[in-house]
């Protein structure tokens, strides 16, 4: 077991957003977690990420308590997250927002006069991420100038580049045109095979995409868990399939 | 093309003192002084995103500790002058950029504003110490232990002075290079970029803003202490804000965008507030007008115009 809240409350004043949420996700697995909207999945990705601190409950990461210790020191233990309004450095170009990632990985940015240029380590790094992404032909073009969709990638790629060992995805596929939302969870799973990430934690809408990854779906509502299960046990779950799967859950058969 | 621009321009300000009137040698002085300053500030401004409006604090500590060094202690080597204004400056700008470095924009901004406020009364009052509003007199000092008393006070100045100044400025040219080709210098841009996206990838933002603080502080404090011997007096205008606006302005004019820019920006201030003030008294007023058209039609400088019409070079630098 890598990572496992228990009984997670979370109050914003006298609202309660995660009324004892328990979680947990092991080591080589796929969760994904749904839920309508203000089901409190943004409240408990804060949380699992150590950004916010519950109001009560645990969170802990490879036996270690997180709850609250920001992401600086969260990247570090090793866990990533990429976000679901894309981030991206606008005047960097590709190769250098992955440098900066593995330079951040090798603990390497204390190096004031050293020339960066000369880092074959980092570069290839970088380099080798971009290769996985499909970026390695716009190594150098800003992140201002990708089309939205490559800046989602870079968001991601960049959060792959610091090897974690659990990487936390905030609606990766959100503003992919669905054409390519199966392109984009191709390359992350493969791209996690490749470089050792050993579990993925995803928020995702696209009900085609989560049955089609997990192995497991945390179904969020009202604060609460709902169901947590394997997607066929989701699949069958009546509860599930009319607050948050919505009506056509046959629709997903394809996808398990 | 950049490579043989800078070659010829740093072989033209090897050979000006040869060719050019003393007048004008003399302007060399204090703006290599500011390129000094610029560059560090630079490192702050346009590569960590942190606009200081207080850096005149740490060209005080600079220029107050050659006077202090030669008046009262009896220190004369140039060399021990600029160490020690770097010390001093890296020691007070160590709490300094502490307190600041929490706060980004405005905060920021406004926080360096009052830190520089506080230490220009503190030059003003304790006059003992600082002379007050009078000043303070900066001895003619030894240049790597040559003893230069003996000679008029322009040779001095427009021979030795001019080249030391220039080695310094050459120096601090090249570790500035270093600094933002370096690993921590692209940590400073992913700041300055999108600080919430660097915090995830496991860059402290706060630690990474503490030290291009404090490398700037440096910088600034070794430019001020350069700034004294041309004129031989040190006052408390050096510290006053208006001064760190001035280093401001120098940054913006020449272009922040760019590692030449500041200095091209200094070069610009200094001979056009020369021009300018010949005809004028009220330089500020041209200045002003200046400064408005620069942020409205050129936002990235004199060396953004240039870069501009060679669309080639920018791609590839």
């Amino acid at each position: 077991m890598i990572l496992r809240a228990e009984g997670v409350r979370m109050f914003y004043g006298d609202f309660c957003a995660l009324d004892g949420v328990s979680v947990r996700v092991d080591t080589g697995e796929f969760v994904s977690i749904i839920g309508p909207n203000g089901a409190g999945k943004s409240t408990l990705i804060n949380v699992l990420t150590g950004a916010l601190k519950p109001s009560g409950g645990t969170v802990r990461f490879k036996e270690r308590d997180i709850s609250g210790i920001g992401p600086v020191r969260l990247a570090r233990l090793g866990m990533a997250r990429s976000f679901q309004l894309v981030q991206v450095f606008p005047d960097l170009t590709v190769v250098e927002t992955l440098q900066a990632a593995v330079v951040s990985r090798l603990g390497r940015g204390t190096r004031v006069f050293a020339w960066l240029g000369r880092d074959s380590e980092v570069r290839e790094g970088a380099l080798e991420v971009a290769e996985l992404f499909g970026l390695a032909d716009k190594a150098h073009t800003p992140a201002k100038h990708l089309p939205q969709g490559d800046k989602k990638l870079l968001d991601v790629a960049s959060a792959f580049a610091l090897y974690p060992e659990i990487i936390l995805l905030d609606e990766p596929t959100s503003g992919v045109s669905t054409r390519d939302k199966h392109a984009v969870m191709e390359i992350l799973v493969s791209a996690s095979k490749r470089l050792g990430i050993k579990s993925i934690i995803q928020v995702e809408h696209d009900m085609d995409i989560v049955f089609g990854y997990s192995d497991r779906i945390v179904a969020l509502h009202q604060g609460k868990v709902l169901a947590d299960g394997p997607p066929e046990e989701i699949r069958a779950n009546d509860d599930v399939v009319n607050t948050v799967v919505g009506r056509k859950a046959g629709a997903f058969e394809r996808g398990a | 093309m950049s490579r043989l621009v800078l070659g010829v321009v740093t072989g033209v300000i090897l050979v000006l003192p040869l060719l050019a009137p003393a007048y004008h040698v003399l302007l060399m002085l204090p703006f290599m002084a500011y390129a000094v300053i610029v560059l560090g500030l630079n490192l702050l401004f346009g590569y960590t995103g942190l606009v200081s409006f207080g850096h005149a604090l740490f060209i005080g500590i600079g220029a107050y500790t050659g006077a202090v060094l030669t008046t009262h202690l009896g220190v004369r080597s140039l060399e021990l002058m600029l160490l020690a204004s770097a010390a001093l400056g890296a020691l007070i700008a160590a709490p300094v950029a502490a307190l600041c470095v929490r706060y980004v924009k405005i905060y920021f901004g406004m926080l360096t504003l009052a830190f520089g406020m506080v230490f220009y009364t503190f030059l003003l009052k304790f006059y003992r110490l600082t002379g007050g509003d009078e000043g303070m007199q900066v001895l003619r000092p030894t240049l790597l232990g040559q003893d230069l008393g003996g000679i008029p006070k322009t040779d001095y100045l427009v021979g030795p002075y001019y080249y030391y100044s220039l080695a310094v400025l050459v120096l601090a040219g090249l570790v500035m290079w270093r600094i933002v080709h370096s690993p921590f210098g692209l940590c400073l841009r992913t700041i300055r970029d999108n600080p919430t996206k660097a915090e995830a990838l496991g860059i402290s933002i706060v630690r990474y803003r503490w030290s291009a603080f404090v490398i700037s502080a440096v910088y600034a404090a070794v430019g001020g202490a350069l700034l004294g011997p041309p004129t031989g007096n040190v006052d408390p205008t050096l510290a006053y804000w208006t001064h760190s606006g001035n280093i401001v302005f120098m940054t913006l004019l020449g272009g922040f965008a760019n590692f030449f820019g500041p200095v091209l920006g200094a070069f610009v201030f200094i001979f056009l507030q020369d021009t300018v003030m010949a005809v004028v008294p009220y330089w500020r007023l041209i200045f002003g007008a200046i400064l408005a058209l620069v942020v409205i039609f050129a936002p990235t400088g004199l060396m953004g115009l240039v870069a501009r019409r060679r669309p080639a070079e920018v791609a590839r630098a």
